[in-house]
């Protein structure tokens, strides 16, 4: 052992928490940014407008979840943007009785083939891309960067395919109720997406696909020679970053009543930045929902905020954009200390 | 000596760290064309004080001198500025640039804008030349060999006009032709008047190479001789404060395993093929290798580097694809395709590279030891917590592992108690057959000491082993049968009887083409 990390092992000696410092980083600036917006704009705090927080990075936070299993193998998914809208068509289509390609757009009076139905295609859509795109990354070796570069372009013409260049719109109640609904006080896309959380957290910290998912990403070749199936791993967390596309691919064309092609457009940036600022690795093994969910709460916090004080849209994406960097700076400057 | 005389000097040097005192009143001097060797177990300041020579630590108090005058050394730039150069373990070379590029990456000769690549390739020549290194000047470092990308390092500290130059474990990663050549580039900084470091845990190549040898201890000084005037034994008692003896103790209760013969054999390997490298996809690897593992038997596999001895175990774990041959198990033919497999036949593999391929460096010692037990551990796909804490409690107290708690991330262990985590890792599985690439590489001798004891006590619990080694010493201290390997050949098999420096030196160099000089086999 070298002297210096000697000193770094009695150093980190009292400190349990290590493993948590890096998502702490986030929810410090997360308090801070929330108390400051509190003194200067009191709405803020009002529970209608914490809750309008929540149901606006539902979406967001749904497939930022399935982000961080991917990014914790040390990959990265594009396509969630694309792969959304062409779920969501496929859901509208679906309730709506859409037969054929082209005529989905036009099929708004015929029969559908139910609400369960609709959701169950999405998130078969959904999978099925994600089974594909894993399939590239773990069985062709092809860089998930670029596989799902490709997914990004085309999933997206697919939903140009598949939806003619038409929205499809106007929905009975039923199906607007799982994006625009509320149970109580609380929007269903907020629990939706808070349950969603707690099962990806359980799934991550206490199982043995969890443990296998943090192993792959800190060193797959170690987890191989212990007996891991890296690939099929690989190929897991791609079906789950789909499975949560597909999904909210359903849940927007609910809350906005209307499924487009043009859904979900630039929707993987935002997400890898929530799922980054809340302290997970780009290059794998290190990171956690707790912190992909605060990450995601910063963001759609900063821009409540910034509206309600009336500021500019396009000063608010500068900010984003330098607040992106300041929680990853931060990060680092927890890590190096430990 | 003193202080005025010598190239470089250092005078009750003391460094601490939060919660540790690396070096304590620490002395060491160097001279203009003398090759030191520092010698101590992991952790007795070596590197502490090698990074204070090279600037990339300050220290709390004492003195240092070089060439008479006082000296600070204020950065890593600085301290190559006024010429003292080191060669880390883990070379720092560009490997898409060529070597004249890597020479003198930053001080190109030419002009603001342009390189002039004749006299790059001038002046790195007359280097090459100076030193006898045989190296294109345009060759890419990526397509070098380990030995002549410390060539490489040398010459870049040479166009420096280095006077002092640390060399930490630079043998390591070395066959033993290629640590002659290197010691005969020694021998030529030696005479051009540099004065040399060299940090190395091979007793042998110090007594070998060096006029003196300074000997650390718990970050105090342990003792300073002439090589002349002192064994390996000796060093060994001023690192450790013990004998030899206490290290190598096999005792022969495998007499009566040896003399059952090929009928007890746990594991037959016969005819093993493997084709390609990366860089030569149609490189013959292994060629045709047969050979028997007994139950309760340690089995040496000896050879130089090249040899194939890592490539023949990962293959016979799965981890590589093979061409041909066949594996039985327990006198049952099986096809291991993958880890999985293997593991599944109670086969575990220590790797040779613990922190790349043994061990994820940033999780903590409890998932690292858990990680291929996990499907025992798991009721419905969830990990039994106070089960696995159990577990892992017991097999660090009874494997003496030092770490602060079972959460401390792996990356902060030292080198002996990372093996034991990964020894640990496969112990849990309760396996027939261990292989064990190289199990004391890079970790100090008391915990070397350790693992031998480990390993003993599996052997008599009847588990069978396989260990790789390049301290030929060590194998034969450790295995009741040596396995002889050259060019992915099987060359000899010797018992413990025969075992020998030399039998083995001889079996492992049949089919190498080059001559190995006699300084070599007497290590």
């Amino acid at each position: 052992m070298t002297t210096q990390s000697t000193a770094r092992a009695a150093a980190t000696r009292k400190v349990n928490w290590s493993d948590y410092a890096s998502q702490f980083g986030a929810l410090g600036v997360l308090i801070v940014i929330c108390v400051v917006f509190a003194i200067i704009e009191p709405a803020f705090v009002s529970p209608i407008n914490l809750f309008n927080v929540l149901r606006q990075v539902s979406i967001y936070g749904l497939l930022a979840l399935g982000m961080t299993f991917v990014i914790l193998t040390g990959g990265i998914d594009l396509s969630i943007g694309s792969l959304l809208a062409l779920a969501g068509l496929v859901a509208a289509a679906t309730y709506k009785g859409g037969t054929g390609l082209l005529s989905a757009g036009t099929a708004g009076q015929a029969q559908g083939f139910g609400l369960w139905a609709a959701i169950g295609a999405a998130i078969a859509v959904g999978v099925i891309g994600g089974l594909l795109q894993g399939l590239g990354v773990s069985r062709l070796k092809v860089p998930p960067f670029i596989v799902t570069l490709g997914g990004l372009t085309a999933f997206r013409g697919a939903a140009l395919l598949f939806s003619g260049g038409q929205p499809i719109s106007t929905f009975t109640d039923e199906y607007k109720f799982w994006g625009q609904g509320m149970i109580g006080p609380v929007p269903v896309p907020v629990i939706i997406f808070l349950s969603f959380a707690v099962v990806a957290f359980i799934v991550l910290r206490y199982t043995r696909f969890g443990r296998r998912v943090y192993a792959v990403g800190g060193n797959p070749e170690a987890a191989r020679l212990s007996g891991l199936n890296v690939k099929n791993i690989t190929l897991s967390v791609y079906v789950i970053t789909g499975f949560f596309a597909g999904l909210s691919g359903f849940l927007l064309s609910s809350r906005l009543n209307s499924a487009e092609q043009v859904a979900g457009v630039g929707y993987e940036l935002t997400v890898i930045a929530g799922v980054v600022i809340g302290g997970t690795s780009l290059f794998g093994g290190e990171g956690g929902i707790f912190g992909t969910v605060v990450g995601i709460l910063l963001i759609g916090v900063l821009s409540n905020g910034l509206t309600l004080m009336n500021v500019s849209p396009y000063y608010q994406q500068i900010l984003v954009g330098l607040i992106i960097v300041f929680a990853v700076y931060l990060d680092q400057l927890i890590k190096r200390r430990r | 000596m003193d202080k005025h005389s010598a190239l470089l000097w250092m005078e009750n040097v003391s460094k601490a760290f939060p919660g540790v005192q690396a070096l304590e009143n620490v002395n060491l001097y160097v001279n203009s064309g003398e090759v030191l060797g520092l010698i101590g177990q992991n952790g007795a300041g070596k590197s502490t004080l090698m990074k204070i020579l090279s600037g990339v630590y300050t220290i709390d108090s004492g003195d240092l001198y070089f060439g008479g005058q006082p000296l600070h050394i204020h950065n890593p730039h600085h301290a190559q500025e006024i010429g003292i150069s080191i060669i880390y373990q883990e070379l720092n070379l560009m490997p898409n640039l060529s070597v004249m590029e890597n020479i003198f990456v930053g001080r190109e000769p030419g002009s603001t804008l342009f390189v002039s690549r004749r006299r790059l390739e001038q002046q790195t020549r007359a280097i090459l030349d100076r030193m006898h290194m045989q190296l294109r000047p345009t060759a890419l470092v990526r397509s070098l060999s380990v030995a002549e990308q410390q060539m490489v390092e040398i010459a870049k500290a040479i166009s420096r006009d280095v006077r002092v130059l640390i060399m930490d474990e630079p043998t390591s990663a070395l066959s033993e032709t290629e640590v002659e050549t290197l010691f005969e580039i020694i021998g030529e900084l030696k005479r051009s008047g540099v004065a040399v470091i060299f940090i190395s845990h091979r007793l042998e190549e110090v007594l070998h190479i060096c006029d003196r040898v300074t000997v650390l201890r718990d970050g105090k000084n342990a003792g300073d001789a002439l090589v002349k005037d002192v064994t390996r034994d000796d060093l060994i008692r001023m690192m450790v404060g013990r004998s030899l003896e206490q290290f190598f103790h096999r005792n022969a209760h495998l007499d009566a395993v040896a003399a059952g013969g090929a009928a007890d054999a746990i594991l037959e390997v016969q005819e093993l093929v493997r084709i390609g490298t990366p860089v030569n996809p149609a490189a013959v690897v292994l060629d045709h290798v047969s050979f028997n593992l007994r139950r309760g038997e340690i089995l040496g596999l000896a050879g130089l580097v090249g040899a194939g001895r890592t490539e023949l175990v990962r293959t016979i774990f799965g981890a590589d694809r093979r061409a041909g041959g066949r594996i039985l198990v327990e006198g049952r033919p099986v096809d291991i395709r993958s880890p999985v497999d293997a593991i599944r036949l109670g086969i575990g593999l220590v790797p040779e590279d613990r922190k790349a391929q043994g061990l994820i460096l940033g999780l903590a010692v409890r998932i690292n030891m858990t990680l291929a037990h996990l499907d025992q551990l798991s009721r419905a796909d969830f990990v039994q917590l106070g089960v696995e804490r159990r577990l892992v409690e017991e097999y660090i107290q009874r494997f003496e592992i030092r770490t602060p708690s079972m959460e401390q991330r792996v990356v902060n262990l030292s080198g002996g108690n990372q093996q034991k985590v990964v020894i640990a890792k496969w112990l849990m599985l309760n396996p027939k057959i261990l292989i064990m690439d190289e199990p004391t590489r890079g970790i100090d001798v008391g915990a070397k000491s350790e693992i031998y004891e480990l390993m003993h006590r599996l052997a008599t619990q009847g588990i069978s082993i396989i260990m790789i080694s390049s301290e030929f010493p060590e194998l034969i201290a450790m295995c009741d049968r040596i396995v002889c390997l050259a060019e992915g050949r099987v060359t000899g098999e010797v018992t413990r009887a025969e075992a020998s420096l030399e039998t083995l030196m001889h079996y492992c160099t049949l089919r190498q083409q080059v001559v190995i000089t006699e300084g070599t086999v007497s290590l």
